[in-house]
């Protein structure tokens, strides 16, 4: 899932400031299940904002998903009644609203962390860093891209320590993981083939990305 | 064109001795030449770190030049952390350019340690993969590309290894890798803890990589107990015995200590199988060096020929 993390309430009182009417927009997607961009969320959030000026209007709603148009199309009355929208989705939500909505502005509310999961409760660590090209099943199923601080492609660099990163005793080594895993699955030689240069060509490093499903696609006037 | 001195020196079976040069957070080409005038004779090659722990110097190429002019014979250190798989290829034949022999290959310490811990990092190349890339562009004449080049950057490649990091068994695995990709000869993390080193060695004895590459065993005076126990505490993948605290702390004249240290390191290192010299790293002490080549039977430096 995408991960979201709110904001200092300072800043996003910050980017209101001025506004009478102003509509949060909580999205059903993976921010409710961080519990950061939920409706519930959207709705502290408008509270939080009215207590501080209740002299402005700020009502709060949410939607099942804020990267789909069709969602957002149920919006179309509720949006020309504000000055300004706050956005609790993730960027992908914040752009769509402000693509969808062009007469009125949308801000970020929330942070949008990394993909990742939550490991347990109230613990969300990164998983993918949606490089383009899938290694997985040569690292028994643990991310380099994404868990090694130097996205290393042939084993730890000289920092890893007792199963930690360098940078951070709260960080795991992920080729420690990968050595552990491999041994377990009996793959250790996978270790010993020289991996060569990434193509980072697939990763955001190429641009703009796009997938395009033909098969999906409607015709004009479908 | 001379090729590599360092290169030579290990080729014909001498104790080879290579010292670190950190250059200056300045672009004070004097201080460079101050170190040089400093440490001319007392190394067969000098290692000019590359942004050494992420803080931001005088870069490697370009100090490494000024110590040429001084009649030293450079190791530039490059990383991965800051340049792409061009900038390292450009600044590789650049090097070679203005006659740089030994390049040194290493990942690089993670931004976060600098004084720039805002920056973003590339790591397009791991060092295991910039091994091959100058090797390929040394031996095959190609770009990592596959597109050709007219003249060859004709360099010693190395690259470091550290033996006290986990996991252990992988390390010389690890060093293996980097053997295959193209390295000639590997610098250790210091060596501090002799018992450990020596399981290393003889791992990487019992797989022949001894015989396939030149380690350097990295050794390291430490100035005051203080930073002994700083670095047995701090920093990741060093270890630091409490006998080696214990005698700094214990010691009347510390920095007589230090080197007292060192030079019983050396000894002890060399009359290791497979170690093929020691690589000195006075980290901000490089005025020491001197003493410590000469105390530890390793002055004067051969002359040899092409």
């Amino acid at each position: 899932m995408i991960v979201g993390e709110l904001k200092p309430l300072a800043e996003i009182k910050n980017m209101v400031h001025g506004y009478r009417r102003i509509l949060v927009v909580g999205c059903g997607g993976c921010v409710t299940v961080c519990q950061t961009g939920g409706l519930q969320e959207a709705e502290t959030l408008a509270r939080l904002l009215y207590m501080d000026d209740p002299e402005t209007t700020v009502e709060s709603l949410a939607v099942p998903r804020q990267c789909e148009w069709e969602f957002l199309e149920q919006l179309k009355t509720a949006i020309p009644r504000y000055e300004i929208v706050l956005s609790t989705a993730c960027g992908i939500g914040v752009q769509a609203m402000n693509e969808y909505f062009r007469g009125i502005q949308t801000l970020p509310a929330l942070n949008t962390r990394f993909l990742g999961m939550p490991v347990q409760h109230g613990l969300f660590v990164e998983r993918c860093q949606a490089c383009g090209d899938c290694m997985l099943h040569r690292t028994g199923g643990i991310c380099p891209v994404a868990r090694c601080s130097k996205n290393l492609m042939n084993g730890p660099c000289g920092g890893s320590k007792n199963g930690k990163c360098e940078i951070s005793p709260e960080i795991d080594c992920a080729w420690q993981l990968i050595y552990e895993r491999l041994k377990v699955l009996d793959q250790l030689e996978r270790l010993l083939a020289i991996q060569p240069p990434k193509d980072w060509s697939h990763a955001r490093d190429g641009g703009v990305r796009k997938m395009a499903r033909e098969d999906l696609m409607l015709d004009e006037g479908e | 064109m001379r090729g590599s001195n360092l290169k030579r020196v290990l080729e014909e079976g001498h104790f080879a001795v290579t010292a670190e040069i950190g250059p200056p957070k300045s672009c004070d080409a004097a201080f460079v030449h101050r170190k040089a005038d400093l440490l001319r004779g007392y190394a067969d090659a000098f290692n000019i770190t590359d942004n050494q722990t992420a803080i931001v110097r005088m870069s490697s190429i370009a100090a490494a030049v000024l110590i040429q002019q001084k009649g030293l014979e450079p190791v530039i250190q490059m990383t991965c952390r800051d340049r792409n798989r061009i900038g390292l290829q450009s600044d590789l034949l650049g090097a070679a350019a203005l006659g740089i022999k030994n390049v040194l290959c290493l990942t690089g310490d993670h931004q976060s340690f600098g004084n720039h811990p805002q920056a973003k990092n590339v790591f397009d190349l791991d060092s295991i993969q910039l091994i091959k890339t100058i090797k390929d562009m040394r031996d095959e004449g190609r770009f990592l590309c596959g597109e050709e080049m007219k003249v060859r950057p004709d360099v010693f490649i190395g690259c470091v290894e550290n033996p006290f990091a986990d996991p252990f068994e992988f390390r010389a695995l690890r060093l293996q890798k980097k053997v295959e990709a193209g390295a000639e000869f590997v610098q250790t993390q210091c060596v501090l803890d002799l018992k450990h080193f020596r399981r290393f060695m003889d791992m990487i004895n019992d797989r022949g990589l001894t015989d396939r590459v030149a380690v350097l065993a990295g050794v390291m005076p430490i100035k005051s107990a203080r930073m002994a126990r700083y670095m047995q505490r701090n920093v990741a993948g060093m270890m630091v015995p409490d006998e080696l605290c214990e005698r700094l702390e214990a010691a009347a004249d510390v920095e007589k200590e230090a080197i007292d240290i060192v030079v019983e390191q050396i000894a002890e290192v060399k009359e290791i199988p497979g170690v093929k010299g020691v690589h000195i790293m006075a980290v901000a002490w490089e005025e020491v060096v001197p003493e410590i080549v000469r105390r530890a039977g390793l002055y004067p430096r051969p002359v040899v020929n092409d």
